[in-house]
């Protein structure tokens, strides 16, 4: 599993949105929670036959998303989820969001009402730059990945790997799979030890379900 | 205000259809006539129909000039060769709707008896009550009429998008694709009280007598003028107001005291004038009433359970300073149709001009809705 390199199967999208993409089997029915311009979505439907849906907060990026003729709704994670239907997806996706919604344990026990499987990608506030920073600067983490000051950052629920890992556990979700990743996905991901990637995996990607 | 009388009659292009029109009120209009226009070509497997719907004083002449006003065709912005309405790929239809006054059955046709004798006067006040659903039941006889047993999409703003909610509603089958515009599941409170302003204002006018102003070859031209003036300042915003008329005088730079007049005064003169002389009273009412009637909840249970299982696709537009069809309204039903599952695409549009917005040059929506019937097209394979 070290050595296995990660499949590339988009060059030009995000690298988490490359992993989520690889996790979503054909002809699933997918919600793509802060979908952006609907590259994933796109992505999905042209390759994998998905029936894909999505949300986005950025009236413009979910406007030029509409105007490819995606199925995108302006609006938000914290207030719209709660009209969907009980199971209406197999896959609920919130990329890189988890960390700015309002209420994180409510978007995720939303999430995993209407969908069986939640994907959930979120930076990791352990990783040892941010440890370091903060150790040895007493500032707040000025990195690649934590680049908005703090008076401006829309990040207001920063977490760990570990921390994740802890949520799943009081809320009784089982981790169907997991993965860390580095910024610019050119190391190969960490996937058996939680305490190293919790250390070392800037991007973390979790995929769940309800016990 | 000089005598007006009625405006001329034209000769429309209609589908005329002896069966006639069972409606919700209960009763018959036979024989139905269904005034319409269409643009572009029939593709052979008869898949690529675009059906338009207009709005209260709006009229099948969607995309070419007015017969009766000489203006360009009120949805010109949208629909076109190479517009994001292609009228080189679509075959686009807009009918005049039931109770109109542009060649479709209406108030001012020869009312008929339940055999489809001509009675030899119009139906003026007599005219049935209408709703909205009469109105699609006309359209999709005329659809039948031509052939067509599905549509591509059903477009529409203000009550051209309640039409669009009632046609996925009422024949999911026979929409892929539904875009109601800057509408709502039900006209508000606050609307029906607007349009009672406009309908009080037709029936205090002298020359009303009670609905029969036609017998005299005169029409209420007063009260109609009046409502238009509301109405009109109902479609517009008060950023949009400010910004075209401001404060500033018609022909003066000052004051006088003495006959001063604005001109947002003499704009909404104008509205009222010009509407006089291309729109019939007694469907101003029987249009308006059909509106207030409106209300896709009270017909199913919710909004939600009209559209559970719906095959139908939809995009669906509001505009951020439209105060008579606000994005609330909008928002609402796109939550009942997320409870629906039904697929959906949703924006809101920043602009100050108001309801009218729909209507007018806005490259975001115009690209939003091109998009939208682009991916309709490819899902169809068309």
């Amino acid at each position: 599993m070290a050595g296995e390199a990660i499949q590339y199967v988009a060059k030009n999208m995000r690298l988490d949105l490359r992993l989520i993409a690889e996790m979503i089997p054909e002809g699933a029915r997918m919600l793509d929670i802060g979908c952006g311009d609907g590259a994933l979505m796109a992505h999905l439907a042209a390759e994998k036959r998905v029936d894909a849906r999505g949300i986005e907060i950025d009236m413009g990026e979910a406007t030029e998303a509409v105007a490819q003729g995606l199925a995108v709704i302006h609006g938000d994670a914290d207030n719209d989820l709660a009209f969907y239907p009980d199971g209406a997806f197999d896959y609920v996706v919130l990329s890189r969001t988890l960390q700015a919604v309002e209420k994180p344990r409510e978007v995720l026990r939303q999430m995993l009402r209407i969908g069986r499987h939640a994907i959930v990608s979120f930076p990791n506030f352990g990783h040892w730059e941010v440890r370091l920073k903060l150790l040895f600067g007493g500032r707040m983490p000025d990195t690649e990945t934590w680049s908005r000051p703090w008076y401006e950052t829309p990040n207001i629920h920063p977490c760990t790997i570990t921390d994740f890992f802890a949520l799943a556990e009081l809320d009784s979700y089982v981790i169907e799979r997991w993965l860390a990743v580095d910024e610019r996905g050119l190391k190969a991901p960490w996937r058996r030890s939680v305490w190293l990637a919790n250390l070392f995996g800037q991007q973390a990607l979790f995929q769940l379900r309800r016990k | 205000m000089d005598e007006i009388s009625p405006f001329p009659e034209v000769q429309h292009q209609r589908a005329l259809l002896p069966e006639g029109l069972a409606l919700d009120c209960g009763a018959v209009i036979r024989p139905l006539s269904v005034a319409y226009r269409s643009y572009g070509t029939l593709n052979a497997a008869k898949t690529n129909a675009i059906l338009v719907c207009h709005a209260l004083t709006g009229d099948q002449y969607v995309a070419e000039r007015q017969p009766v006003t000489g203006k360009d065709g009120w949805w010109e912005a949208i629909i076109g060769p190479g517009k994001p309405v292609d009228t080189d790929r679509y075959f686009v239809i807009c009918a005049n709707v039931l109770g109109g006054c542009m060649g479709s059955t209406g108030p001012r046709e020869e009312m008929t008896d339940e055999n489809g004798v001509g009675l030899g006067r119009p139906w003026g006040t007599d005219f049935p009550v209408v709703t909205i659903r009469d109105m699609v039941r006309a359209q999709k006889k005329l659809i039948e009429h031509l052939g067509i047993d599905r549509l591509l999409a059903v477009i529409g703003g203000s009550m051209g998008g309640m039409q669009v909610l009632q046609w996925a509603a009422t024949f999911p089958d026979s929409v892929f694709a539904a875009a109601p515009i800057a509408a709502a599941a039900h006209h508000s409170a606050q609307n029906i009280a607007f349009h009672e302003v406009g309908r009080a204002a037709i029936h205090s006018d002298p020359d009303w007598k009670g609905g029969r102003y036609w017998e005299d070859g005169r029409i209420p031209a007063q009260g109609l003028s009046v409502a238009r003036m509301v109405a009109h300042i109902t479609y517009l915003s008060e950023a949009a107001l400010t910004r075209k008329f401001g404060r500033r005088l018609q022909g003066a730079s000052a004051l006088t005291f003495l006959e001063d007049v604005f001109q947002v005064e003499s704009y909404l003169r104008h509205q009222g004038s010009t509407f006089v002389r291309r729109f019939d009273a007694n469907s101003y009412l029987t249009i308006t009433r059909a509106m207030d009637y409106f209300d896709l909840a009270n017909e199913h249970g919710s909004v939600a359970a009209a559209f559970r299982d719906t095959p139908t696709r939809f995009f669906v537009a509001s505009f951020s300073s439209d105060w008579l069809f606000p994005t609330t309204e909008s928002r609402a039903l796109v939550r009942a149709l997320n409870a629906a599952a039904a697929r959906v695409s949703f924006v809101e549009i920043t602009t100050d001009k108001g309801h009218d917005a729909f209507l007018l040059d806005e490259p975001e929506f115009h690209r939003a809705l091109g998009g939208f019937l682009t991916g309709a097209a490819a899902a169809l394979k068309i």
